[in-house]
């Protein structure tokens, strides 16, 4: 049982069943993103839980109580949008203060949560302002100071971060983040850049048409995808994607793919699980994170498993901390993320170090994990 | 070089803005012109129109034909001048201005912010009514106001053009709020406000552009109508228009221009007044709904 109960909920138009079964269990404290990309159902889940839509079969519970058929203001929940949401005729602290009015909550006490939360939020100067008046930043803020003042049990957050500029988004984020340490809040946050999810989350749910593909840590979700969707969704640049021929060598199972000159390359696989027997002789879908690939002297000193892999380099991309490589494997482009001063020429080949051990497997047909 | 370039974009040769403003400013007179005559013509003694001159100054500034079409003028059978009738008018209009304003607004606020089965139908509905011809709708109007019994008075043309203007506001609302986020309404929803917690707190103190809109257009229209009017009141509770006509088309005794042309004034100031007034949110308020929709 936890503090916010998703049990087998389902939500269809009609007949077009848009979330399948979805099972989620949040304790509390904790901070569960939705990640997905458009249409995947994320938004739709979220607007379930704040009571905005209708569920369709299965129940909501927050701390135990049913939440199907309850208005959305006796949930105790507080919900930030996408665009704000501030009402243009209020000013700063009237918005933040409306919902405790609407509640009953006498002035005084209103005033004094007000103050608090501004406090918090470093708003105070910006209390008697109209929200035209504020800063995309400026705004974001007083959203939040909107959901923190009534103090709910769970907070919703409807993708807060997209409509600020990219720097003053990571400066938001860590803030979201110290908030959430701090106040130790529950928070269920929607987003599509899994960068937010990765480094905000206590738990990551990865949503694609209307399924919970995997629902874990941000490590397991980036290190152990559940199936080919969340690795390649997950990371940036994207997971490498290769289409490999699992084969034994010298007693030894390795993988099989060519170079940019069309020769055989092989990596060797020792962490090999039972699983991967059944698919010797077989054509699999090998993943492999940028960061696995690198020049022999970047890799990572831990790993067991580090392959050579000579190979002619295609275009190399510095972008300040990293340099980006590709190069071509199976006829498709692979990247690779090196160090920034890693001497590698366009053209020219290049032995390039493979850590297996961050290797994983597809089923080419499934694309389910094999493990 | 892009900001030298623009200023020589705006700075149009200087012969050329002259032309336009002397253009504009002729097209602006000439506009003026029949008020201007009627202003010179009810400050002037009557003599001095069946003199022959009408487009003279006055010789003798008066106010006297002013003061006789507002209170002694001879309207139908009643030496009454055109106050009460004026009176009639107010009292029609401003009452059925601000109730189909706000049924309106509710409609609007209804239409694009509560989903129902349905919605565009009736929206549909409400849209046809702009478009029926005053004509269709007297004979089964008449008989409403004859059951409700407010037949010839000034509640029954209250009745009337509150009905008649539901169509045209419900509109505007309606494709003003499409543009409104529903976020807000969502969020306020969140917070606790009920229906029309909702409408008063959040949607109406952000809906200035189109209710100015909204009052310019039913004042102008409820204040100008004739038909209805003439067919639905009669005598004493006729209003400003029913009145005028029978101040000017009276058959009997002398016919005083100056008196006519200032009742004409006095009618149409009202309306003037509201464009004066309002006049700057109504192109805004229009455009602004028409962005989305």
């Amino acid at each position: 049982m936890g503090f916010l109960d998703i049990n087998n909920v389902t939500k269809s138009y009609g007949a077009v069943e848009v979330l399948h079964k979805v099972d989620i269990s949040v304790e509390e404290g904790e901070f569960l993103v939705l990640v997905g990309p458009s249409g995947c159902g994320k938004s739709t889940l979220l607007n379930m839980i704040a009571g905005l839509e209708g569920i369709s079969s299965g129940e909501i519970k927050i701390k135990d109580r049913v939440m199907n058929g309850v208005h959305p203001s006796r949930r105790n929940i507080a919900m930030v949008f996408q665009s704000y949401a501030l009402y243009p005729n209020m000013t700063v602290g009237q918005n933040i203060t409306f919902g405790l009015e609407m509640h009953g909550t006498p002035k005084p006490e209103r005033d004094k949560a007000m103050a608090d939360v501004a406090k918090l939020l470093q708003i105070e100067n910006l209390l008697t302002r109209k929200p035209g008046q504020l800063s995309g930043g400026q705004r974001q803020r007083v959203a939040m100071g909107r959901a923190l003042v009534r103090n709910p049990d769970v907070f919703l957050f409807d993708e807060p971060l997209s409509n600020l500029d990219a720097k003053l988004r990571v400066d938001m984020r860590t803030e979201i983040k110290k908030l959430h340490q701090k106040l130790g809040t529950t928070i269920v946050y929607v987003t599509h850049d899994q960068i937010e999810a990765m480094t905000l989350s206590t738990r990551i749910a990865v949503m694609y048409n209307g399924y919970v593909q995997q629902l874990g840590t941000p490590k397991e979700i980036y290190d152990n995808p559940a199936n080919l969707f969340v690795a390649t969704f997950m990371g940036s640049p994207a997971m490498n994607v290769l289409t490999v021929r699992l084969e034994d060598r010298n007693g030894a199972l390795h993988a099989l793919t060519t170079g940019a000159d069309g020769q055989e390359r092989a990596l060797r696989i020792d962490n090999a699980s039972a699983a991967y027997a059944a698919y010797k002789g077989r054509e699999v879908i090998l993943g492999i994170r940028p960061e696995a690939i690198t020049d022999p002297e970047g890799a990572d000193r831990n790993a067991r498993n580090i392959q050579a892999l000579t190979n002619t380099v295609g275009v190399t991309e510095p972008a300040g901390a990293d340099t980006f490589v590709t190069m071509t494997l199976a006829g498709k482009d692979c990247i690779a993320r090196m160090r920034a001063d890693a001497d590698v020429r366009s053209g020219q080949p290049f032995d390039f170090a493979v850590n297996m051990d961050k290797a994983v497997l597809f089923d080419p047909k499934t694309e389910d994990r094999i493990a | 070089m892009a900001a030298a370039s623009t200023e020589n974009a705006m700075r149009s040769s200087g012969f050329a803005r002259v032309l336009i403003y002397l253009i504009l400013i002729l097209f602006a007179l000439f506009y003026l012109l029949p008020f201007g005559i009627m202003l010179i013509n009810s400050l002037k003694p009557l003599s001095e129109i069946t003199g022959g001159n009408m487009i003279a100054l006055p010789r003798d500034w008066t106010i006297a034909p002013w003061l006789s079409a507002w209170s002694t003028a001879q309207i139908g059978v009643e030496p009454t001048g055109l106050r009460p009738y004026f009176i009639n008018s107010i009292v029609m209009a401003v009452p059925a201005v601000l109730l189909s304003t706000i049924v309106g607004a509710l409609n609007g606020y209804v239409l694009t912010k509560w989903h129902f089965r349905g919605a565009t139908i009736i929206f549909g509905l409400l849209l046809f009514s702009c478009f029926i011809p005053f004509q269709i709708v007297l004979i089964p109007m008449a008989r409403i106001l004859g059951i409700l019994d407010i037949a010839g008075t000034t509640p029954g043309l209250i009745l009337v053009h509150f009905v008649y203007g539901i169509g045209f506001t419900t509109l505007y609302f309606r494709n003003y709020y499409a543009a409104f986020p529903t976020e807000l309404v969502r969020a306020a929803q969140i917070d606790g406000a009920g229906f029309f917690q909702i409408f008063w707190r959040i949607m109406l103190p952000s809906s200035g552009p189109i209710i100015a809109v909204s009052f310019i257009w039913q004042f102008t229209n409820i204040w100008n109508d004739f038909l209805f009017g003439a067919s639905f009141a009669s005598g004493g509770g006729a209003p400003m228009t029913v009145a005028l006509n029978n101040l000017v088309n009276s058959s009997t005794g002398v016919r005083e221009y100056n008196v006519h042309f200032a009742g004409a004034i006095m009618a149409a100031a009202p309306t003037l007044l509201v464009y004066i007034v309002a006049g700057r949110y109504f192109v805004r308020g229009l455009m602004a709904g028409s962005v989305k929709g």
